[in-house]
């Protein structure tokens, strides 16, 4: 597995609703190993870009790339695609259903064919991860927010996919909750997952991301590492915005 | 021949061969109309639109006409057309049919009350729809549906009387058969009533025992509370 390695490729991407064109043309690369915050106004299409990633949404124009393989346009081996494309909803989308631990393996084993035994280990060690084996046994409506986001996290890794999209992952969730996601995707962060995460934590994509790419109206407006968005003062509009947060914080 | 004569000799023998055509008539249709409704369900919310079509003009259909109506049809239509089911087949079909088409109504309520969200998550894990459908949509929407399918099954039990009208000699038909004899309307109804009676508590009581079964808790009423885990 080479670092450098281009393992998502987003070219020129459009997508509009009746007559607001949300996206105007977004591209980026991702590398193996990066993090990258979306961050940027709400109604700018960080989550409609997010969900033109693994097609739940479809572009009207542009492609994705996964490695060397198309994702826009891949017909039905979309599900391939979205197998090796994990993604976590700000609301967590748990199956009602099913416990903890069994919405972590249905996946496991209905799409991947994995034999229950082999996926129940497989889920519990995802559990493990996220801190929440304990719960293992517990339905959807019996965990508090930031505990079910960490069962969805590791429903999306165990998954092992090759990047996860992450659209607002703590915005359901009280500071508390989302410390607790916070801390389980920085240590994912770390422990070199491709993450691309929407988000309006600001420390976290301050302290956390490789790179953030600021979106207005659209498009990605600014882009570069933490310390050049803060610092360098062609960045002005994404500071702003930052600085907006940091008024009302009053630090 | 005094009373308990009549009872236990006569009219008990009687009744209890009609009553097990009954059963068999309810546990046969049962599991059939249940995948049947389930399969114009999926068919309905799911299908192209075509195959949606089908499933909502038949549905439209059995629930517009009389049951006894297409069992006529059925039993003594389709010979005309060089098709000959038996009176208990005839019966069978129907029943299935009609089974079939109010379940599948239950069962479309309770897919459109899954949220959408359960499905775009499925699909993000890479399931097909299908596969969406089949593992994380049905069987939430099952869950949703028992009472309406249990009362469905419950007018199943009393309506499976209408197939003494194909000379099926159920426990209705076997009644009439000794009450007519012997003109003793009355005492032989009421007990052909119990009979019917004992059938719907019994369905009764497995549906609680079921539904506290499969209840989940935050998906139905009768789950556990958070406040019992807490």
């Amino acid at each position: 597995m080479k670092n450098n390695e281009t393992i998502l490729r987003v070219e020129n991407i459009h997508k509009s609703f009746g007559d607001l064109e949300v996206l105007k043309g977004v591209s980026f690369d991702v590398k193996r190993g990066e993090t990258i915050c979306f961050i940027g106004p709400s109604g700018t299409g960080k989550s409609t870009l997010l969900r033109c990633i693994n097609l739940l949404t479809q572009p009207d124009q542009g492609s994705v790339w996964l490695g060397d393989a198309e994702v826009t346009n891949s017909g039905k081996s979309i599900n391939h695609f979205r197998q090796r494309i994990g993604m976590v909803f700000q609301n967590f989308f748990l199956f009602d259903h099913l416990t903890a631990v069994r919405n972590v393996e249905v996946a496991l084993i209905k799409v991947r064919g994995m034999k229950p035994k082999e996926a129940r280990e497989k889920a519990l060690d995802e559990l493990r991860q996220v801190g929440m084996e304990e719960w293992a046994e517990h339905y959807p409506a019996e965990l508090s927010g930031g505990q079910a986001q960490r069962v969805s996290i590791a429903r999306a890794l165990a998954m092992n996919p090759d990047v996860i999209l992450f659209d607002e992952p703590t915005s359901a969730l009280d500071p508390e909750l989302t410390r607790e996601v916070l801390e389980v995707m920085k240590k994912l962060a770390l422990a070199g997952m491709t993450m691309l995460v929407v988000t309006h934590e600001m420390g976290f994509a301050c302290s956390v991301a490789n790179r953030i790419m600021f979106m207005e109206h659209g498009e990605i407006k600014e882009q570069g590492s933490p310390e050049e968005l803060m610092n360098d003062t062609k960045f002005e509009r994404c500071r702003n915005f930052i600085g907006q947060f940091d008024q009302i914080n009053g630090d | 021949m005094d009373q308990s004569e009549f009872l236990f000799q006569i009219l008990l023998p009687l009744l209890m061969e009609g009553f097990a055509v009954t059963i068999k008539l309810i546990v046969l249709t049962a599991p059939f109309g249940l995948i049947l409704g389930i399969l114009v369900a999926v068919g309905r919310v799911y299908g192209s639109k075509p195959i949606s079509l089908l499933c909502k003009g038949a549905v439209g259909f059995i629930k517009g006409t009389p049951l006894l109506l297409m069992l006529f049809i059925l039993y003594f239509g389709l010979p005309s057309v060089g098709i000959t089911l038996s009176a208990f087949v005839a019966s069978l079909v129907g029943f299935i049919m009609c089974n079939g088409a109010y379940n599948s109504e239950y069962i479309r309520g309770a897919i459109s009350s899954v949220k959408e969200d359960q499905m775009i998550a499925a699909q993000a894990l890479g399931m097909t729809r299908m596969q969406a459908v089949r593992h994380i949509i049905l069987p939430q929407a099952l869950i949703r549906s028992i009472p309406g399918l249990s009362n469905e099954f419950i007018y199943l039990i009393k309506y499976s009387s209408l197939a003494y009208m194909l000379t099926v000699i159920e426990l209705t038909g076997a009644g009439k058969m000794v009450a007519t004899k012997y003109f003793e309307f009355t005492e032989v109804f009421m007990i052909v009533g119990m009979g019917y009676l004992l059938l719907v508590t019994i369905t009764t009581i497995a549906v609680m025992l079921i539904e506290r079964k499969v209840a989940v808790p935050g998906m139905t009423q009768s789950g556990r509370n958070m406040l019992d885990i807490l």
